[in-house]
């Protein structure tokens, strides 16, 4: 009985060995909101300590949807100190209920005017754009006969029916682009009688907005709505994928940074967002996003459509942003139920 | 036959007197445990529910919500696809496991401990993983999606036959268990009156299980309605209200909603469990003392019959599993057939990397030991304790509660209760500590159930024999009734372990970066179009799971062999 007993104790204690942390310590700790895609961020950290190894950067990522909600949901309490790769549509949520510190940065001059917002000093900076393509898979589309589309209306055409993802702008944030895009670009009435014919063709709605692209990378649907970097990312990795610009213009948002107002660690936090806007940082966005914050520095990125920059809209975020809530009911409405049970 | 005794002659019997101290430590301890219910379930639950009353900006707004709700035709789908999932997997699993377990227990076909063994299987994947084999079996690119004769796995088949795979388990078990206890007397009485083996069956067998079948169905169907991970990764556009709260709430950022979806999907789980609890209450001890255990007859052709059954079950089970290991090692599904642990290098992914899997089994580790503590404890003091009797009452009700409460809806519960910035309580937001207190609290029922079954077969007499030698009750506990119950403590440590590995639902409103978890790195790997890296983190969640149930059965045996000898004096 007694060893029994013994056996259990070293069970637990093991368990309880198997659980002790590992901490580590650094001069200052800064908890930053992040959207920026995973296999990015350590690249991201890494570059930053090279120059501020005193500032450690602990990550929360999440797709965009995720992140927005954790931030607001922490309004009362905010649990961030910095947001560092952020839909500007999203901070400019955050900015209407007062969640961000006003920062104007060191090098904010520097950056083009679009990529930044209008209060001064503003409350957020933008880094990259982060823009609408289509992923066409082009095994799939030889094996269904579909021809290459160029623009989005071709994507309503009768040959695509079923053959199309885009993600949910419910949840995500590439998928509200689209939708806010397609209603800048065609006028309200003409974006929603657009999306009533896209929707014919649509096999399914996604939850994340890389998603739809690594379906096509797959093969699981033959067209992938979703953004350009996921695309030229999966074709670098040997997916059969072709990155359409459809022709009448792309929705796009920026990857934006912003001081989360009530941080304990604001020094920090300034260091980190002036480090954001500056040439190193910039460059370093360039390598996986044609556009950026300092234009003049951008060089063409591998397996990137080359006109993306002239084919982005002027996009008008505060419109989007105020009428974000009407927009997301209205797609709700119209889409949402495409699987009401049959009675 | 022990249990029969307890708490007869509780008060004015002169052997039951103890000294105050030990009655009034023993209160102090209900008290603290019953305090932690009430914090950790009670309070976050209350405020959900205010939640749902309130608008955006904290004004209360009585049903508006609700009103809302049910004037929004694609949220109110939503029941009905709920619905719909929830009796077609119970219909078919509890078809499913009756006659595994029919085999298992009624026929004389070989490899009983195997088919057991492989059929208890998925309780140690997420219920994420079977979504992902299937879109690798019958997705556009599936390796057999002929089979599907043109239907669509993304949907309302995809989801039940995930479903059926998640929960065949726990029907088994219940199942397995109704059936052990047939009286062999009913049998041969039967016989000699010349009923043919089709009436025995439906006058005799069926009649004798029939409220383990309830009990089943009423366990899957709960589970298959409020599970989230199926849905979320075969779903599709079909929508359910598990995966409705999660895109109110990460998609809309719509907490009120959330909130009352959440109100909704209590309703059916919680008929459910109230129905149970009645139709428990009905069942009357079928086994009397004098009953002779049943002992199957050898029949070819059925015993045949079964094993083939059995194969196919095992089969679908091994093939699931088969398949996400294939997924978890192809370089680029269907394009690069060639293998290779790429799929691996969760770092470069979504979901926190290897981190997660650490943080997983750290938390994991902790659920085990605090929240066998935590449970025993309770238990004990629930059966053995004295007074306070509303306090245990309410303690009981307490413990049963959280069988009826999906985890998603905890852990939403959650972030309301904790992240308030007046509740002293909130430095617990974003540790490891709240991941392991709502974990506790979502798998609490059974644990607390296991332990009370235990500790009711322990006779009272203990506990008066020692309180007559003026021992305090803590050296009873440890001394006695500890050693006694170590199998029951194992299960429970064991079950929470497992279940804290694979759990996604509580605790995808809760993890931090520091504490991401592999269940959820699955969920956010899939999500991100990442299935292959999704597949390999739910395999390794599975050998974790499986080589900690090992390690179980090794330890269990020994120590069996050790304390529980007397349990065979008793039984005889």
């Amino acid at each position: 009985m007694k060893n029994g007993l013994s056996g259990v104790r070293v069970g637990l204690a093991a368990a309880l060995a198997f659980g002790l942390s590992h901490a580590t310590f650094a001069a200052t700790e800064l908890t930053v909101y992040t959207a920026v895609e995973a296999e990015d961020l350590k690249k991201y950290a890494a570059r930053f300590n090279e120059d501020h190894p005193d500032i450690k950067i602990n990550w929360v990522r999440d797709s965009t949807g995720i992140v927005t909600a954790k931030l607001l949901a922490e309004k009362e309490n905010p649990r961030a100190d910095v947001i560092w790769g952020l839909a500007a549509t999203s901070l400019l949520l955050m900015k209407g209920e007062g969640m961000l510190h006003a920062y104007a940065p060191n090098g904010l001059d520097g950056l083009d005017s679009k990529f930044r917002d209008k209060s001064n000093p503003p409350t957020w900076t933008g880094m990259d754009a982060w823009v609408a393509a289509v992923c066409v898979n082009t095994v799939e589309s030889d094996k269904h006969n579909l021809p290459m589309p160029s623009s989005w209306k071709d994507l309503t055409k009768p040959v695509y029916k079923g053959h199309i993802a885009m993600p949910n702008p419910n949840s995500s944030g590439t998928g509200f682009l689209d939708v806010s895009s397609w209603l800048q670009m065609f006028g309200e009435d003409g974006g929603w009688a657009f999306m009533d014919q896209l929707h014919q063709n649509i096999d399914h709605y996604t939850h994340s907005g890389s998603k739809p692209c690594k379906q096509a990378a797959r093969g699981e649907v033959a067209i992938g709505v979703s953004f350009a970097f996921r695309g030229a990312k999966s074709k670098a990795a040997g997916a059969p994928l072709e990155v359409i610009i459809p022709s009448e213009g792309i929705g796009w948002d920026m990857e934006a940074t912003a001081i989360v107002k009530g941080t304990k660690k604001l020094d920090a936090a300034k260091t980190l967002v002036d480090w954001s806007v500056s040439e190193k940082a910039n460059k370093m966005y360039n390598e996986g996003y044609a556009v950026i914050g300092i234009q003049r520095l951008a060089k063409p990125v591998e397996h990137f459509p080359e006109n993306i920059p002239q084919a982005m809209i002027d996009n008008d975020f505060e419109w989007a942003a105020e009428n974000r809530k009407r927009i997301l009911a209205e797609w709700q409405k119209r889409y949402d139920s495409k699987s009401e049970p049959k009675s | 036959m022990a249990g029969m005794r307890h708490r007869s002659g509780t008060h004015g019997s002169p052997l039951r007197r103890k000294s105050s101290t030990d009655d009034r430590a023993m209160r102090l301890f209900i008290l603290v445990i019953a305090i932690y219910l009430v914090i950790a379930l009670a309070f976050p639950l209350y405020v959900m529910f205010s939640k749902s009353l309130e608008n955006s900006q904290g004004a209360f707004v009585g049903f508006q919500n609700y009103l809302e709700y049910f004037n929004t035709p694609a949220l109110v789908y939503s029941i009905q696809n709920s619905l719909f999932i929830g009796v077609v997997t119970t219909t078919i699993t509890v078809t499913i496991a009756f006659i595994l377990a029919y085999a298992l227990t009624r026929s004389r076909m070989p490899g009983k401990p195997v088919f057991k063994t492989i059929a208890m299987i998925p309780i140690l994947v997420p219920s994420l993983l079977p979504g992902i084999a299937l879109i690798y079996l019958f997705g556009r690119q599936g390796l057999i999606n002929e089979l599907l004769f043109g239907y669509e796995i993304y949907g309302p088949i995809g989801i039940v036959i995930a479903e059926v795979f998640f929960t065949l388990p726990h029907a088994l078990i219940i199942i397995i268990t109704a059936l052990s206890i047939a009286d062999a007397r009913l049998y041969e009485a039967a016989t000699a009156l010349r009923a043919n083996r089709a009436r025995i069956f439906f006058t005799v067998t069926l009649p004798g299980v029939r409220y383990g079948l309830i009990s089943a169905a009423f366990v899957v169907f709960t589970l298959s309605v409020t599970d989230f991970g199926a849905p979320k990764v075969i779903g599709g556009d079909f929508n359910v209200l598990a995966t409705d709260i999660y895109k109110q709430v990460i998609g809309q950022q719509n907490f009120e909603m959330g909130a009352v979806v959440s109100m909704v999907l209590l309703l059916p789980a919680g008929l459910a469990f109230v129905v149970d609890r009645i139709v428990q209450k009905k069942q009357v001890a079928l086994l009397s003392a004098r009953a002779v255990p049943l002992e199957p007859l050898p029949n070819k052709r059925f015993d045949n019959l079964m094993l083939t059954y059995s194969i196919i079950i095992s089969i679908f089970i091994l093939g699931i599993l088969g398949v996400c290991q294939f997924a978890a090692l192809v370089k680029f599904f269907p394009y690069n057939l060639s293998l290779g642990f790429s799929n691996y290098q969760f770092d470069l992914m979504d979901g926190g990397g290897w981190d997660s899997y650490f943080n997983s089994i750290e938390m994991a580790s902790y659920t085990a030991v605090f929240g066998t503590i935590v449970v025993f404890a309770g238990a004990y003091l629930v059966e053995k304790g004295q007074g306070l009797g509303p306090i245990r009452g309410a303690f009981q009700f307490l413990a049963m509660l959280p069988m009826a409460i999906p985890g998603l809806v905890l852990g939403l519960a959650y972030i309301f209760f904790f992240n308030a910035p007046s509740n002293p309580l909130n430095f617990l937001y974003h540790t490891m500590a709240i991941l392991v207190i709502s974990t506790i609290i979502h798998f609490y029922t059974v644990s607390h159930l296991t332990a009370t079954t235990a500790l009711k077969q322990m006779d009272s007499q203990f506990e008066s024999v020692a309180a007559s030698l003026k021992q305090p009750f803590y050296r009873t506990f440890l001394r006695v009734t500890v050693p006694v119950c170590t199998p029951a403590i194992l299960d429970i440590s064991i079950y929470l372990f497992v279940n804290a590995m694979t759990t996604v639902s509580a605790v995808v409103f809760l993890y931090s970066p520091h504490t991401t978890l592999a269940s959820v790195a699955v969920l956010n790997m899939d999500d991100a179009g990442d299935i292959a890296p999704a597949a390999a983190m739910g395999m390794m969640i599975f050998y974790t799971a499986a080589g900690v149930k090992i390690l179980h059965y090794l330890l269990s045996r020994g120590i069996e062999a050790r304390t529980q000898a007397w349990r065979v004096a008793v039984a005889k």
